[in-house]
């Protein structure tokens, strides 16, 4: 059973002569428990699509349907947030700046019924690897890795089976960057997750994902394993490109 | 001296070990940046010793703020005994004043639990919700904007009859839209942050989302914009008063005093002055007071 599935999926920014196509034709499937990335420069519309997913994008239409269930617009059903979580790009934005690591977990544990909180909370803090001792830390007592790993622990609360990653890594050092991704990796193989990643990092893709689509002015140009793209055995030409230049950006 | 310096340790804390002792030391935190800000402590130490005298006046008062005595009207501060001097009617100044702060500080409060109030639900709500609803309500707000605040507070009160009670509610119907503006400008600003995403997609409704999650945010600007308007509203609580359609005599309302003490401002001059000191010195204590709730509740600077 795929995970999630999505058939010609369309998103308009703007209206009239500003009317701009974000993504245009999108069809894709995820299966479960497989890690699924989306590449491309900015505005190329990879964000777009996991904001459609969350429901956090008005005005989009096409097909896209979440372990079984089929969505629409904004409206989400109770179920789908117990099932699909979000981990975003700036963790300095991610978290409210007036509540504890505590009261943030403990909402969204209370949000899906859960009960024995207490317990829960000082697991899931080991977890994502901070311990007990943050658990009643304010956001800026913390730094950009430890409130990504908050960010990922309240994503990891309500026990979801999907998770979307926004770029989690982008906003942090490149030394934080490696903690952050082998411990999204280390959760997937714990927990049997689904991962949807978006990154402009074709590195970080590769480290993640088995299977990626480069996207580019909201178009897929082509889906490919990682193995494919690791002996650059690429159809597109703008592929082809991309992977050159990261390569070279490496060397 | 040991229990004291463990106490501190407490509340500053590192990681704190209960929700408990994460919200007071947060305080604490507040209160060292509040009381380094000379002047703020100025105006807060000024406040007490208003509430206090208002507290205590029926201690403090060496005559009965009511009892007449037209033998004694119109004397100087220190004579016979009346530290602030009388009034017309021979009421000594000082022990009205202590029980006009009552009245004040009264007015204060009832403006500042409804003005602020109603202005965040409805500015927050419109900010929130968008669409209709935003238009709807921001031009209603954009009406009660468009009239002088003394004049429709005067309109209230000539509608609802003299008194403190029409006069605080007068003020309070005049007072919400600045605050309804600001809490919709706040809300416009944290409505499409990550973190307010991030709670939708935990399941959070509308309610939820704007008391738990927008309204601690809006809360500090708010209470800044109080604290400095408090001056505004303690000066048009005078100026009612003042006209003779707040406080009615022989009520000791700051603003009555000093409109009875007009008529005899060239030969008697403290009968009008002492109370305009007092509304003066209450007022600079909020400005004081709100300059220093800036820098403690400051978001922006919460995250250094």
């Amino acid at each position: 059973m795929n995970a999630i599935e999505a058939r010609g999926v369309d998103v308009y920014f703007g209206s009239g002569a500003e009317l701009t196509r974000a993504v245009n034709d999108v069809s894709f499937e995820v299966a479960q428990g497989e890690s699924f990335g989306l590449v491309g420069e900015s505005g190329s519309g990879k964000s777009t699509i996991l904001r459609v997913i969350a429901g956090l994008v008005p005005g989009w239409t096409g097909e896209i349907t979440v372990a079984g269930e089929s969505l629409q617009d904004e409206k989400r059903s109770r179920a789908f947030h117990k099932k699909v979580q979000m981990v975003f790009q700036d963790p300095y934005a991610s978290l409210h700046p007036r509540q504890t690591v505590d009261r943030v977990l403990s909402e969204a544990m209370e949000l899906q019924g859960i009960t024995d909180i207490n317990r829960r909370i000082t697991r899931l803090l080991n977890d994502v690897g901070l311990g007990a001792g943050f658990r009643f830390r304010y956001p800026h007592q913390l730094s950009g890795g430890q409130r990504q790993r908050v960010a990922i622990a309240r994503a990891l609360a309500p026990e979801p089976e999907i998770l979307l990653l926004d770029e989690p890594t982008s906003a942090l050092d490149v030394s934080v960057q490696a903690e952050i991704l082998n411990l999204l990796a280390d959760l997937r193989s714990e927990l049997g997750l689904t991962y949807v990643m978006v990154s402009h990092d074709l590195g970080v893709v590769g480290h993640l994902c088995g299977r990626a689509a480069v996207m580019k002015d909201g178009e897929f140009v082509e889906v490919l394993g990682i193995d494919a793209m690791r002996r650059l055995d690429v159809t597109q030409p703008y592929t082809r490109h991309l992977l050159e230049s990261s390569i070279r950006s490496i060397r | 001296m040991s229990a004291e310096t463990s106490l501190k340790e407490w509340l500053l804390a590192e990681e704190p070990q209960s929700r408990r002792q994460a919200r007071w030391g947060a305080w604490y935190q507040s209160w060292l940046t509040f009381r380094s800000n000379t002047l703020a402590m100025a105006g807060l130490i000024i406040l007490v010793l208003i509430i206090l005298a208002a507290i205590f006046a029926p201690l403090l008062a060496t005559d009965d703020p009511f009892a007449q005595d037209l033998g004694q009207r119109l004397l100087a501060p220190g004579v016979d005994g009346h530290l602030l001097g009388t009034d017309s009617l021979g009421r000594d100044i000082y022990s009205r004043l202590l029980y006009g702060a009552r009245i004040s500080i009264y007015i204060v409060l009832l403006v500042a639990m409804v003005a602020p109030l109603l202005g965040l639900v409805i500015g927050t709500i419109a900010g929130y919700m968008g669409g209709w609803t935003d238009e709807v309500l921001m031009r209603l707000t954009d009406i009660f904007l468009a009239f002088p605040r003394l004049i429709l507070a005067l309109a209230f009160v000539a509608a609802l009859g003299a008194g403190i009670e029409n006069a605080v509610l007068a003020i309070s119907l005049t007072a919400w839209p600045p605050y309804a503006r600001i809490a919709r400008a706040e809300t416009l600003t944290i409505r499409s942050a990550d973190f307010i995403h991030a709670i939708r997609l935990q399941g959070a409704g509308p309610i939820r989302i704007i008391t738990r999650h927008i309204w601690p945010l809006c809360i500090s600007s708010l209470m800044i914009r109080v604290t400095l308007d408090m001056a505004g509203i303690i000066l048009t609580a005078a100026g009612l008063g003042f006209l003779g359609l707040g406080a009615q005599p022989p009520s000791p309302e700051w603003g009555a005093m000093i409109s009875e003490g007009r008529k005899y401002i060239l030969d008697y001059w403290w009968v009008a002055t002492i109370p305009g000191l007092a509304i003066f010195a209450i007022s600079l204590a909020f400005n004081l007071l709100g300059d220093g709730l800036r820098d403690v509740l400051d978001p922006k600077e919460g995250g250094a």
